[in-house]
């Protein structure tokens, strides 16, 4: 099969915008592990939410699309929180499947409460002309959101590495993610850390689910589902708890996800599983994923 | 002053401190010795708030810690080097001294202070920019320390600092550790290290199996004959 330029450039603009999706989402979790060792089964949920919410806000409240926005990434974060506010920090001293448990409730609960409160059925997102405009460059056409999601999704990561790097919370962060202890000892507020870092996480979800909704201009309460596992398996394969790992795995994913199907099509209906295959293979090479340092397991 | 009374602590079943009470008056060095498992750690976290009380009390300058927060008694002064050191290894010297002064909003005196740990350990500043993790363990200690400065503590308690560290690196924590309690700050020392410990202290306590079982001037227990058999190495 003679594989046209224009066609590569065609998949590689789609596999730059689904890799920086899951890139976004994939970052959620592994800020969560990193600073609780705990995998926020709600997360895929949480980016639902944050769809749904810039939904409503623009067709039921007819707020401007940036300020829907706005109040959409503010509550999803708030929404995050609360989140751990609620099913997370009960158990903190719990053994850990307790709050893997509570995770997986919290997911449930947020995916049902989602279908009883928006309804079963998808809605389609209202058309915003600044995103869904084709742009075509000579025979390559694209939605022009795709071009605002790598550039949204690279901004984000420069502030979340310069928050994280260099600022007092950031290295309240960092802190007790390595030694919750001794970040007491600090006198560092870790249920204050904990809290940002939920906030953080949620934000982005909700920058993911708004991009995708965009992108693929449906919502349903279960949305969140294939996308928060696929974005769980980036951040391990890329090693989970490490912010530019989580990048690295939803690029690789959203990337091998669109080559094969455009270059395979007679896989495209085992899409969903590459990212499990691809997850085996890794974990089988590198046990702490890519960027992942081997680590003696806590006790 | 601290003044610990009938302190207990459980983990699950286990009593590991069964009602103990001493005091630490201030401007003292007071130190708690016994053997592995006595309670000594234990004591430390149930203070510091990192393990809670079952019964008892803990309190500092008349004010009653138990069942506070561990960052909000720290921001009273009080102050732990753990046990083990815990630096945080993937963050650099630098950034772990900033860590000790975390809660402290003072900022230029937090800078002459920072002057004054890497005074008292050059080391710390030739490595400043360095992971803690690529330490030595007696640099490791100097950090563990130093951090602690940062927050200017009014007690410093001290988790066993000597221990596995060779015995010019001891007696420097040591010296330092008298330097630091000259200059006003109350000291609570925990150490297997019986003698080292007992020789600069005020006020020893002998701890065994989470209770208080002798207690006495460092240089009467450095004299009692329990002491020398069960913590010195001495026929008794
Ligand atoms: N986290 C814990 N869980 C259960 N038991 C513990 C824990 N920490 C300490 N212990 C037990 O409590 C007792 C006192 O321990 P510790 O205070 O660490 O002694 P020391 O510091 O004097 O060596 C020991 O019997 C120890 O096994
Ligand atoms: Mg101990």
């Amino acid at each position: 099969m003679p594989m046209e330029l224009s066609t590569f450039f065609q998949q590689l603009a789609n596999a730059m915008s689904l890799g920086s999706l899951y890139a976004l989402i994939a970052i959620g979790y592994t800020m969560v592990y990193g600073i609780l060792r705990l995998i926020n089964f709600a997360h895929g949920d949480v980016f639902m939410l944050g769809a749904y919410f810039a939904f409503y806000a623009i067709t039921l409240l007819a707020m401007p699309w940036w300020i829907a926005f706005a109040v959409a990434l503010g509550l999803t974060a708030v929404f995050g929180m609360g989140l751990e506010r609620m099913a997370y920090r009960p158990l903190r001293d719990s053994p850990k499947i307790s709050v893997m448990i509570s995770a997986i409730g919290a997911s449930f609960l947020i995916q049902n409460l989602g279908v009883v409160i928006f309804g079963g059925r998808p809605k389609s997102f209202p058309s915003i002309p600044l995103f869904d405009t084709v742009v075509r460059f000579g025979p390559v056409s694209v939605l022009s959101v795709s071009l605002f999601i790598p550039v949204v999704t690279l901004v984000s990561l420069i502030v979340l590495l310069y928050i994280v790097n260099q600022t007092k919370t950031g290295l309240a962060m960092r802190a007790v993610s390595t030694d919750l202890d001794a970040a007491r000892l600090m006198a560092i507020d870790v249920n204050r850390t904990v809290s940002i870092t939920f906030g953080i996480g949620s934000f982005l979800a909700a920058l993911g689910g708004i991009m995708w909704t965009m992108k693929y201009p449906q919502l349903n309460p279960l949305m969140g589902v294939m996308p928060g596992l696929k974005c769980f398996i980036a951040a391990v394969i890329g090693g989970i708890g490490n912010i530019q790992g989580a990048v690295l795995g939803g690029f690789i994913l959203g990337a091998l996800e669109i080559l094969i199907v455009a270059f395979l099509p007679e896989l495209t209906g085992y899409r969903d599983a590459f990212a499990f295959v691809l997850l085996i293979v890794v974990l089988l090479v590198k046990p702490a994923g890519l960027l992942g340092k081997a680590q003696a397991v806590k006790v | 002053m601290l003044k610990i009374d009938n302190l207990s602590v459980h983990y699950g079943g286990i009593h590991a401190l069964q009602g103990i009470g001493f005091e630490v008056p201030d401007g003292k060095i007071v130190t708690l010795i016994g053997a592995n498992g006595a309670g000594k750690s234990t004591t430390l976290k149930a203070i510091i708030g990192l393990v809670a009380a079952s019964s008892g009390s803990v309190s500092w300058n008349g004010e009653d810690l138990t069942g506070m927060m561990t960052k909000d008694i720290v921001k009273k002064g009080v102050v732990l080097v753990p046990e083990g050191r815990r630096v945080f290894p993937n963050l650099t010297v630098d950034e772990n001294l900033s860590l000790g002064a975390f809660s402290r909003t003072d900022k230029p005196v937090v800078a002459s202070d920072r002057d004054k740990v890497f005074s008292l350990f050059p080391r710390l500043k030739e490595r400043m920019k360095q992971k803690a993790g690529t330490l030595s363990g007696g640099e490791q200690q100097m950090l563990a320390v130093g951090r602690a400065l940062m927050t200017r503590p009014k007690l410093l308690m001290m988790d066993e600092p000597s221990l596995g560290l060779a015995p010019l690196i001891v007696k420097m924590i040591f010296d330092i550790v008298r330097e630091i309690n000259k200059e006003g700050t109350t000291v609570l020392l925990i150490e297997q290290n019986a003698k080292a410990a007992l020789e600069v202290a005020d006020r020893g306590y002998v701890l065994e199996t989470g209770r208080i079982t002798l207690t006495g001037t460092g240089k009467e227990l450095l004299a009692d004959d329990r002491v020398r058999s069960a913590y010195l190495g001495e026929a008794g």
